[in-house]
């Protein structure tokens, strides 16, 4: 009983990324009709906003005293932080401990500002081509993206440590009457999750309850019509393009401390983002969500011992052979509309 | 008048089969000469040097090239000489090799055993490079060797640690100087015996591909042969970025320890999803819980951050040994001088064996006076040296491997710098790495004769 409560706590974590990755992924699908395969590396520009801002804040001059010697035997002079400097011991330690949370309004700019110019600068002018030559055009520009990181960044994974506060273990096992450690599960991954649910929840009370999000929700559906009717549909969409590059950023930023950011890690989450979009059913925001949980919990569970001992290796495709089995017998997938991507 | 059927016709016939027989020695010997792949035949020879550029490992091999062009500087009588001054071998006198210029060419491997193939056949066909060095996988090492084995050219591997590149895959044409998984486990189990007791149960999570396979071959057996117990051995994805799933089910799984036969991005995020589940903080069996890392690299560590503290694991060398071990390894100190007067910083193990390689490499055609391969695999054959950073060595004649000193290390709980992440815990004589040749974990496969190719 404790193993599966842990794999549905797992689940839930892995499925709230996937889940945040395919609303973004959904977002720029139904409202400009593109199939964005640059969305993992928005993710991935997202985790390394947050070791941008660790960087900034490590910032730092020679002291001017030497402290030793170096490896060679040369005079050693430590790095004295400039934020130490600037504002003093206590505030420069808070702010480097609490970097990665600082980094979400760091980010959130950025990522609205790499949104406006990707839509604007290249992929506006790949909206009436077919979703083949969208494809390859974001796939391309996804390697770009990452090769710019790596080039800056180098190949190796950066660690980004979570607050002290928050680097340990809740323990479940004493709430739910188990023995003490049975169930424990990292602090920072009840935060994601948690993150995760208020972003999700955000983004649909956006669409739903704010005149902007009507609008955006009519043209969604019946984009002509709402052009006829004066309103400018294409800067609001613009608008959602940043939005949607802004939830993935911010996926991106509070993934970092869970795993160490590298420039290939957009691509890792791609892949299933995709699987979980199909499954969800293309266009179908809440069908992102559902199938981006379930998909995630699935996931885990298969990853059991004990289920790896009657079906060994469905670990590494039970996502796959789900989205079979859904497609087969919902084509349009769980939640899907139809006529999308059927022209 | 005996002799008149001597005519003019006759004295040119006979005067062109003397001279044809009399220029066959001469037409053989050069042929002895230039009879193997890319025989140098101006003032130069070029190496190739097959690294990761690009993908994970890109970091460790622009690390592998860093090491490869001091080496190559070093040959030429460049620089401070490096290594050449301690190495026991004076053969090598800062000319060349043979008085030949050495230069290089570079390839990409990106970590893929078809790509390392590819620019290894380009680096050989259109380069004339006729020895290939480098390298960063062990899938990558026996493709690369495979191939310079039916090419012709000598392959001294980088970095591979699986027990099959000098086991089942090993090449009369191929050497290893790195040290390897039966190794890693046999200098490991009496640090951890001494650390950990002799009662514990293990868990592990072994990255499902030949090196893991190998590395959770030797560490079981040896870790057994102790005392210890295995209770669960899972195999992960090669692919898997997020361990959460397989780390849950052994909270609750009864082991002490767990072994992470990971390496690379792998490790970086096992390691790092096992100390976010509390496991280094655990008590099992009345025992602090501990994970152990059989193989790692300083640039994993570097990965890893805090997480690395405390983590017990084995490595080929590291460039504080002759400061803290002494003279032994000698040799150690002359090359973390040359590299980080040059680069700014220490180099890793990874530069190390690529810089020896080359080094002894460059020795062996200078001792057999030949660039030929043969003349080179019979020179490194059952070779003893000393100098090159790792104490007294061994190329063992009968699979091509080097058998020297392991390095057990423990990540540093308070490390002064981002190249200080490690402390040497115990340097394990060679002699308690050694195995017998018909070893059953590397056991099949024939090193083979020599092919000096066409």
């Amino acid at each position: 009983m404790d193993a599966i409560l842990l794999q549905l706590l797992n689940g839930l974590d892995k499925g709230s990324a996937y889940a945040l990755i395919a609303l973004g992924l959904t977002l720029i699908f139904g409202t400009l009709g593109v199939v964005n395969f640059a969305h993992g590396a928005l993710f991935m520009i997202g985790a390394f906003c947050a070791v941008t801002l660790s960087k900034i804040f490590t910032l730092s001059h020679k002291a001017t005293e030497p402290s030793g010697t170096d490896f060679l035997g040369n005079p050693k002079f430590d790095d004295v932080l400039y934020v130490k400097d600037w504002f003093g011991e206590t505030v420069g330690a808070w702010l480097l401990d609490w970097s990665v949370p600082l980094a979400i309004l760091f980010a959130i700019p950025i990522m609205l500002a790499i949104g406006f110019v990707m839509e604007r600068g290249l992929i506006k002018h790949f909206y009436k081509r077919p979703h083949a030559d969208q494809i390859l055009v974001t796939f391309g520009l996804a390697i770009v993206l990452q090769e710019v990181i790596k080039y800056f960044y180098g190949a190796n994974p950066i660690p980004t440590a979570a607050p002290e506060a928050f680097r340990g273990s809740f323990d479940f096992g004493i709430l739910l009457g188990f023995d003490p450690n049975a169930i424990i599960y990292p602090y920072w991954r009840l935060i994601y999750f948690a993150f995760s649910a208020l972003i999700i929840g955000g983004v649909f009370a956006f669409l739903q309850f704010t005149t902007f999000g009507m609008v955006v929700r009519a043209g969604m559906a019946d984009r002509e019509t709402v052009g006829l009717l004066g309103i400018n549909i294409d800067k609001r969409f613009t608008i959602m393009f940043g939005i949607a590059a802004a939830v993935a950023g911010l996926a991106g930023v509070m993934y970092a401390p869970i795993n160490s950011p590298n420039y290939h890690m957009g691509m890792d989450f791609l892949v299933l983002s995709f699987v979980v979009v199909v499954v969800g059913g293309m266009g179908s925001l809440p069908g992102a969500v559902l199938a981006g949980f379930l998909l995630g919990i699935l996931e885990s569970f298969a990853s059991m011992n004990e289920v790896k001992d009657i079906l060994p290796g469905i670990d590494q495709i039970i996502i796959y052979v789900v989205a079979i089995i859904i497609l087969l017998t919902r084509p349009r997938g769980l939640m899907g509309r139809k006529g999308v991507m059927e022209e | 008048m005996s002799f008149s059927n001597l005519t003019r016709r006759g004295v040119i016939k006979t005067g062109a089969v003397a001279g044809a027989g009399l220029a066959l020695p001469t037409y053989l010997s050069a042929a002895a000469h230039s009879g193997f792949t890319n025989a140098p035949t101006g003032d130069t020879v070029t190496l190739g040097f097959n690294v990761p550029q690009s993908g994970p490992y890109a970091d460790e091999g622009a690390d592998e090239l860093r090491a490869f062009e001091l080496a190559v500087e070093h040959l030429n009588g460049q620089g401070d000489g490096g290594m050449l001054s301690t190495f026991s071998s004076k053969a090598l006198e800062g000319n060349g090799i043979m008085g030949k210029k050495v230069q290089f060419v570079t390839g990409d491997t990106q970590t893929k055993s078809d790509a390392a193939r590819a620019s290894a056949q380009s680096m050989i066909q259109k380069d004339g490079a006729i020895m290939i060095s480098g390298g960063s996988s062990s899938g990558v090492a026996v493709a690369v060797q495979g191939l310079c084995q039916e090419a012709g050219v000598i392959f001294m591997a980088g970095l591979t640690h699986s027990n099959d590149t000098t086991g089942k895959d090993k090449k009369a044409n191929g050497f290893r100087h790195f040290f390897n998984a039966y190794m890693s486990a046999a200098a490991l189990a009496p640090v951890l015996k001494n650390l950990y007791g002799d009662d514990r149960k293990v868990y592990s999570l072994t990255a499902d591909y030949t090196w893991g396979w190998t590395q959770q071959e030797s560490i079981q057996a040896a870790t057994e042969a102790m005392g210890w117990e295995t209770i669960n051995d899972v195999r992960t994805p090669l692919a898997a970025t997020d361990f959460s799933s397989y780390i849950a089910p052994v909270l609750n799984s009864g082991a002490d320890i767990l072994v992470l036969n990971h390496y690379g991005g792998n490790m970086v995020n096992s390691l790092t999803n096992a100390v976010q589940f509390g496991l280094r903080e655990k008590q099992v069996n009345g025992k602090n819980f501990e994970i152990v890392v059989p193989l790692y690299s300083e640039l994993m560590a570097r990965g890893a951050g805090k997480n690395i503290a405390g983590i017990v694991g084995s490595q080929n060398w590291d460039w504080k040994l002759e400061n803290e071990k002494g003279d032994r390894y000698k040799g150690t100190n002359a090359f973390v001088k040359s590299f980080g007067e040059k680069y700014g910083f220490p180099p890793s193990q990874a530069a190390q064996t690529c810089y020896a390689q080359t080094l002894l490499y460059a020795d062996a055609v200078a001792r057999a006076k030949s660039f030929n391969p043969c003349a080179v695999v019979e020179a490194l054959e059952g070779y003893e040296f000393d100098g090159l950073g790792n104490g007294p060595t061994l190329y063992r004649a009968g699979d091509h491997q080097c058998f020297k000193d392991v390095v057990v290390v423990r990540g540093k709980e308070n490390p002064e710098n981002e190249f200080d992440l490690v402390e040497i815990v115990e340097v394990t004589p060679a002699e308690q790495v050694t195995y017998p040749i018909d070893h059953p974990m590397f056991a099949g496969g024939e090193l083979g004769d020599c092919n000096p190719g066409a």
